[in-house]
């Protein structure tokens, strides 16, 4: 795989720019914009898909040795499909309208392909320490992300944010951004400024290189 | 239970609430297999199908497990049953009728464990269809979803020949175009209230 040494820090950190799961995967991109109208809610969908991401890798790793290669698929979703249940009833008893608000997309958790997809190209091959850090990583990468979209959606959409106001009483929502529609042109936005940073990123290490021969 | 009409589940789940374009489920798909208007139609078609079974099944389960007395097995009973009667189908396809099977065979891993049938298969139980309406709505999401991926997968064949800048290309530009998509069909937000 990796010709240089990877050292636990570079597992942590790779989820949060450089494959960062919704900008430059384009995983989970459903709750990514279902969720994302506010900020609060997008930061406990986040947080709801971390917690699931660790205890899955976790469980993963540490199966690895015991999960038969043909039905590796079906244990994984078996796997996440318990600990997604878990958290659909912990936010029940925590806060009966973030329940609400978020509806089935704490559900459709288990369909994310994020989760599944970490489970299968790195829980199953690691040990787990490697497999947290690495599901902390993207876990904190998918939060980060889904913040920032519904950042933006909540401020343009309805003037505030975590429910405060922001603007003068002049001030005329967009509601188009809390709309579904909002969340396909926030998201679109985010993605244009990342691969824009990334080509100057790209570029930038190309001309070092050109220096250095 | 719920009382709605027939006809306005079916007019619910197509346009008003789009599956893709307003719930935001079966993005993946709905991105990646836009391209070619071909295989956007297939996918449609296939999608259709197995909401089809998955609704059916979904209903029953629910039965069963509101019997049990077991909702919290709901989550990971669905999608067990939904994937692998999905999976019985496809071999009883091949087998009678290849024809069908080479149409739609190779999508229906890809959907079965999407988040669109996993998300009508919960829709229909917060909603307490009954089986004629779980049906109905599964028919309706199937045609909102084959609806959204070829009027996507048009557009994005046109796309593909207008001269764009090279940063906007690929997924940028699908989910602008999906956002002004999306904007159209909040106009039929109207219809059948």
């Amino acid at each position: 795989m990796a010709i240089k040494p990877v050292t636990p820090t570079d597992e942590f950190v790779k989820g949060l720019w450089r494959d960062n799961p919704v900008f430059v995967q384009v995983l989970g991109m459903c709750p990514a914009l279902a969720v994302s109208n506010t900020a609060i809610n997008a930061l406990a969908m986040g947080l709801a898909t971390t917690f699931v991401l660790v205890m899955a890798g976790l469980s993963v790793s540490l199966l690895r040795h015991f999960i038969p290669r043909e039905a590796r698929i079906v244990s994984y979703i078996c796997i996440i499909a318990t600990f997604v249940t878990c958290v659909d009833y912990a936010i029940m008893a925590i806060s009966i309208e973030l329940h609400r608000a978020l509806g089935a997309f704490i559900a459709l958790i288990v369909v994310n392909c994020l989760i599944l997809g970490r489970s299968e190209a790195f829980a199953s091959k690691h040990h787990p320490g490697r497999a947290i850090l690495d599901a902390l990583g993207m876990g904190a990468g998918f939060t980060g992300a889904l913040f920032f979209i519904g950042i933006v959606r909540e401020i343009l959409g309805s003037g505030t944010l975590f429910g405060v106001g922001l603007f003068p009483d002049g001030f005329q929502a967009w509601t188009i951004m809390v709309l579904p529609s909002g969340g396909f042109l926030a998201m679109a936005v985010w993605l244009l400024l990342v691969n824009w940073l990334k080509k100057r990123e790209a570029e930038a290490a190309g001309r070092a290189e050109e220096v250095a021969s | 239970m719920n009382d709605a009409s027939v006809w306005s589940i079916f007019l619910n789940s197509a346009l008003i609430n789009n599956f893709v374009l307003a719930y935001f489920l079966g993005i993946c798909p709905f991105l990646g297999v836009s391209a070619k208007l071909d295989t956007a139609v297939r996918m449609g078609g296939a999608a259709s199908f197995v909401m089809l079974v998955a609704s059916v099944c979904a209903y029953l389960i629910n039965i069963l497990l509101e019997a049990v007395g077991a909702p919290y097995l709901r989550i990971i009973s669905y999608i067990l049953v939904i994937s692998s009667t999905v999976q019985l189908v496809e071999m009883l396809m091949k087998k009678l009728s290849p024809p069908t099977f080479r149409a739609l065979g190779i999508f229906l891993p890809l959907i079965t464990t999407n988040c669109a049938i996993l998300g009508l298969a919960l829709f229909q139980t917060n909603r307490g269809y009954d089986f004629i309406q779980c049906l109905v709505y599964a028919l309706g999401a199937g045609a909102g979803f084959a609806l959204a991926l070829v009027l996507m997968a048009g557009v994005r064949e046109k796309l593909d020949l207008a001269n764009v800048p090279e940063l906007v290309k690929g997924t940028a530009a699908a989910l602008i175009v999906a956002g002004i998509l999306s904007m159209g069909f909040m106009g039929f937000a109207g219809l059948g209230r």
